[in-house]
């Protein structure tokens, strides 16, 4: 293949030719008097747009080692050889709101409307690590999400669906082990061997620290617990995907696509690298790492991001971690539409938003898609709206036919010069974040957060100055009608909620045996102290009924909390 | 809610929480304030201040200052003493906007009676602090507090003020300020009594501890309170080392009250606060009303037939003549 | 005593008032606080900026603030404005307290403003219940930068 990457893919001849038709081209345009509406138009990560693209913008690539075949280094065109022509992507509503018996009822209707598979929401207080009973989560609980502090409340969400037949993702960061703890001891309970359990635990500690914010630990023992989860998965869970790594949440605190791609990718190698400094073959466990980013209406940004993203992977495993296997190399993620892009006036249409978000995400090839329902600014989705949701993905999937052959963008001038961009923008963060030592240095030296920080500024002013248009909001505004007005919301008790997991809560406490259950706490912070890997403590100590909050608590103890740096 | 001057130090002196916010804001802004009222208020607390311990905590922005002054709040609270913190922040030069950003590593206070703190900001002062704060410290004083923490901006050789007003001054390095070293060295960075080498959890930690050790003993080095300056290894975010740096800032008060420089240091904090606020004073009349001075001269000036410093002692005799 | 060109008394009065009150002069001060479990600070940040970009002095808690802790920072800091964003839809349980603690510890002339993913028939309540103005997404900038002035004006007349 060594001789073939020195092929341009556009013979000399073309291009000679070509460049003078263009110089003539572009006499011929001014002649004519065309003008154009901007001064500047910009992709909103910044980099200018050309008036048209042609081979000229390409001339220097080569196809086998820039673009090459779906399925094959570099794995531009998608993972796959076939892509969607094998399967359709995985149709993946996040929800859960409530108590368990609520997602229970939630994720049923979700099956029986043709959801292929599940992903729990969960509340802030299980999102930071403390029970409902704590001060600190009045007036959370299940609100956002779905109150889980115990194993009982998981057993709860999965009663009547089986575990074997569903895949689950747990949008669950500091906690993860513990839920993933919650969830295996529940399969095991139905009768699901360790095999059947599959799913994905998004476990990015990293990220929590430059976007989520919903940090407990410091970075370097937070980095730590993550990467136990992942060492145990891969051993005792072969098909759980331990960890995605989320640009997503980077992307709405107000990233642009190409930070999202490279901060991204920053956490990635970091995570990689702590697995291999503790003595792990790169290919024994790199297939199971997964991703999941953001999709935009700025639908060829979006897939020249997605496409950049899978080659720089392939190429970040192969040249510099020392991955020998293909699957090893391959950038498998997730997506969901953008929510800061929708909008709480005019929000009917957010369901056209959704669909070019969606369209971009299935364009870049993604394996599993959630779309967000058009209420997504103003509350937490109804049945109605997730229905609309799920049946964009149906409708794309099915019948748009965008679906029917592998990267339809693929040798587009336009989308192949954006992907070489991207790229080459997103390489500059990543050596910045290298030079700094690797992502827990930038992250204590508050160099992601800062970038983010200033884009999320960029990105208002321009709203405010009429340098970026959102319809309905700064332009087109009008009146709203009465059915914009009365947009149905799903309305949440939380008291009542409240009350009913703290009544449970204290049942569960008093129904367990206390001197096990204090001294699998123990053990858990003596294996911390000892600096071992803490997911079997941690089972332990959900097999022993210790809640959520208690698990975090002995963890605390042992590494104390975080707390944010300054930056605006 | 209006209340009458008497009323908002009595009220104050209780412990009321509003007027003693209202009052401190009174004093932050002297111009806001009737020159009458303002001038009683200060004697009533200055009738009462010169006892509190000030302790200037200054080091580069990301050092940890924050963190640490949270930490010793926390010992200072064990042993029941009264604290207060000024937290100082830049102005923009061009909005005179502030973000106020440092409470957040202290939020763990805020529900402690005993501890008071106010952000304030530069304002146009150029050492470190606001023009403000000597008399917030004055006030916190006369109020009983028992500790005033100053977090300075953090500007490395700029950050001048700190020392004139603080009985103890700590200065907050970590692993890899070498360049502050070098300004130590050279003698351009005043020296500080407690030298705090703050995340010490970091290997690099050692090596600046050590630079530190070797220029204090070989140069046989004092701080302007003439003591030995002192080195300690933290890391406040785990709170590692800060029971001992709080009993090396409490070796120093005791030092110093021991020498009499305790009380000395508040005297030339009044004659410094004093000197400042004439500074700001002259500073603000140059910059707004010298072109109303002398039209005629500021003509020449712009014009090239006077210089400008033979212009300028022009002006200042006729600035200051009565 | 440093003005000596004025001839006339009231104007050199007027003018030492003005010498001494430029840098000394009071700014508006606004706490931007991130009340409840949620850790998205972007608009509590981009609003932050804003007004400090405005002229303001914004003194920013962080996130996870209890509305003890909202409170009782208000009161040292001695703010005209409590701006509070949350998008956690636990807004009905935590502003209300905020607003009933400000009362309790007599702070009420402090102003109350609230944004983020606040429905409107909430904001409503919210308004009814003492919140001076609640801004939903999509609230320009400028149009939040003016009512907190306005606000905060409204403040140190009362």
């Amino acid at each position: 293949m060594s001789n073939i990457s020195s092929i341009k893919t556009y013979n000399k001849e073309l291009i000679e030719i070509l460049r003078t038709a263009v110089e003539e081209w572009e006499r011929e345009m001014r002649e004519n008097n065309y003008r154009d509406r901007k001064d500047v138009f910009y992709t909103e990560s910044g980099i200018p747009i050309k008036t048209v693209y042609t081979p000229l913008d390409v001339e220097d690539q080569n196809y086998f080692s820039k673009i090459g075949m779906p399925g094959q280094y570099p794995f531009t065109r998608g993972i796959h050889y076939n892509m969607y022509r094998g399967r359709v992507w995985t149709m993946r509503e996040f929800s859960g709101y409530g108590t368990p018996e609520d997602t229970n009822r939630r994720f049923k209707y979700l099956i029986s409307h043709g959801e292929t598979g599940l992903s729990i929401a969960f509340d802030y207080p299980t999102l930071v690590g403390i029970d409902p009973d704590d001060p600190r989560a009045y007036g959370e609980v299940g609100v956002v999400g779905v109150s889980v502090p115990t194993v009982l409340d998981m057993e709860i969400i999965f009663k009547d669906i089986y575990m074997g037949d569903v895949t689950t993702n747990m949008t669950i960061n500091p906690p993860a082990p513990v839920l993933l703890s919650f969830y295996v001891a529940t399969a095991r309970k139905q009768g699901v061997p360790d095999d059947k359990i599959g799913g994905t635990t998004q476990n990015d500690q990293l990220k929590e620290f430059i976007a989520q914010k919903s940090w407990v630990f410091p970075p370097q023992p937070a980095l730590k617990i993550g990467v136990d989860l992942i060492e145990w998965s891969v051993k005792n869970l072969p098909k759980w995907n331990p960890i995605s790594i989320s640009g997503y949440h980077i992307y709405e605190a107000g990233a642009t696509a190409v930070e999202e791609l490279a901060l991204t990718l920053a956490d990635g190698i970091e995570y990689v690298r702590e697995m291999i400094r503790r003595g792990h073959d790169v290919d024994s466990f790199a297939g199971r790492l997964s991703f999941f980013f953001a999709s935009g209406v700025q639908v060829f940004e979006h897939v020249a991001k997605f496409r950049a993203a899978r080659r720089m992977w392939a190429k970040i495993m192969k040249e510099w971690l020392g991955a020998k296997k293909k699957r090893s190399m391959w950038m498998r993620f997730h997506t969901q539409t953008s929510g800061v892009e929708l909008t709480a006036v005019e929000p009917y249409n957010n369901i056209i938003r959704v669909v070019l978000q969606a369209m971009a995400a299935v364009l870049g090839g993604t394996q599993s898609l959630h779309t967000n329902a058009f209420d997504e600014a103003l509350a937490l989705p109804t049945d109605f709206s997730a229905k609309i949701a799920l049946r964009t993905q149906q409708i794309l999937a099915y019948e748009s036919g965008i679906a029917d052959t592998v990267d339809p963008l693929g040798g587009s001038y336009y989308i192949e010069w954006l992907t070489d961009r991207i790229e080459e923008e997103a390489w500059k963060i990543i050596d910045k974040i290298e030079s700094m030592g690797g992502m827990i240095n930038a992250i204590e030296k508050g160099y992601p957060q800062m970038l983010i920080t200033e884009s999320a500024y960029r990105k208002q002013r321009a709203i405010e100055e009429l340098r970026k248009i959102v319809v309905g909001v700064n332009m087109f505004q009008s009146e709203p009608l009465e059915e914009e007005k009365r947009v149905p919301l799903l309305k949440i008790d939380e008291e009542k909620v409240r009350q009913q997991q703290i009544e449970r809560i204290r049942r569960f406490r008093q129904d367990r045996d206390p001197a096990k259950w204090r001294s699998s706490l123990i053990e858990l912070e003596r294996a911390a102290m000892r600096n071992e890997n803490l997911m079997p403590y941690i089972y332990n100590a959900v097999i022993n009924r210790a809640t959520l909050g208690e698990i975090m608590g002995a963890l605390k103890n042992v590494y104390g909390e975080w707390s944010e740096p300054i930056i605006l | 809610m209006r209340m009458s001057p008497e009323e908002l130090l009595k009220r104050s002196f209780e412990g009321d929480l509003i007027a003693l916010s209202r009052l401190l804001t009174l004093i932050e802004f002297p111009a806001e304030t009737d020159p009458e009222i303002f001038s009683f208020i200060m004697r009533e607390l200055m009738k009462r201040s010169g006892n509190a311990h000030v302790i200037g905590v200054t080091g580069n922005p990301g050092v940890g200052k924050s963190t640490l002054i949270s930490k010793i709040i926390s010992i200072y609270r064990e042993k029941g003493s009264r604290v207060a913190v000024v937290s100082v922040d830049p102005s923009s030069p061009f909005s005179k906007g502030s973000f106020m950003g440092n409470r957040i590593r202290m939020q763990q206070h805020s529900q402690d009676p005993g501890v008071f703190i106010r952000s304030t900001a530069t304002r146009g002062a150029k050492g470190g602090l606001g023009i403000g704060t000597t008399l917030l410290i004055e006030a916190f004083d006369g109020l009983g507090f028992d500790k005033i923490i100053i977090e300075s901006v953090g500007a490395g050789q700029i950050d001048v003020d700190i020392q004139n007003v603080s009985h103890t001054t700590i200065n907050v390095l970590i692993p890899g300020a070498g360049d502050e070293i070098q300004l130590l060295k050279a003698g351009l960075m005043e020296i500080g009594d407690i030298y705090v080498v703050n995340k010490s959890d970091k290997p690099e930690a050692e090596i600046i501890y050590k630079q530190l050790q070797e220029l204090f003993e070989s140069e046989n080095i004092e701080s302007r309170t003439g003591w030995r300056p002192r080195i300690y290894k933290t890391s406040a975010v785990m709170g590692w080392g800060v029971e001992e740096l709080t009993s090396g800032i409490e070796d120093h008060k005791k030092y110093l009250l021991e020498n009499g420089g305790f009380k000395e240091i508040i005297r030339r904090r009044r004659v410094y606060s004093t000197k400042q606020y004439v500074k700001y004073i002259i500073e603000n009349y140059i910059e707004r009303y010298l072109d109303r001075v002398d039209k005629d001269l500021l003509e020449k000036i712009s014009m090239g037939s006077v210089d400008p410093f033979t212009a300028s002692l022009e002006l200042v005799k006729k600035l200051i003549t009565k | 005593m440093y003005i000596q060109e004025q001839t006339d008394v009231e104007t050199r009065i007027s003018l030492e008032k003005e010498v001494v009150a430029e840098e000394m002069r009071r700014r508006y001060k606004v706490i931007v606080a991130k009340l409840g479990l949620d850790g998205h600070d972007r608009g509590a940040k981009v609003v932050a900026r804003a007004l400090r970009d405005a002229g303001f002095e914004v003194v920013y808690t962080g996130i996870r603030q209890t509305p003890e802790m909202v409170v009782n920072t208000a009161i040292q800091e001695d703010a005209d404005v409590i701006g509070i964003s949350l998008l956690s839809g636990a807004h009905m349980a935590l502003v209300p307290m905020v607003l009933k603690l400000l009362r309790e510890k007599g702070a009420g002339d402090i102003k109350v403003v609230v944004g983020g993913t606040i429905p409107p028939d909430d904001a409503e309540k919210l308004k009814e219940m003492g919140v001076a103005e609640v801004f939903p997404p999509d609230t320009p900038l400028s149009y939040i930068i003016k009512k907190v002035r306005e606000l905060a004006e409204e403040r140190r007349r009362s």
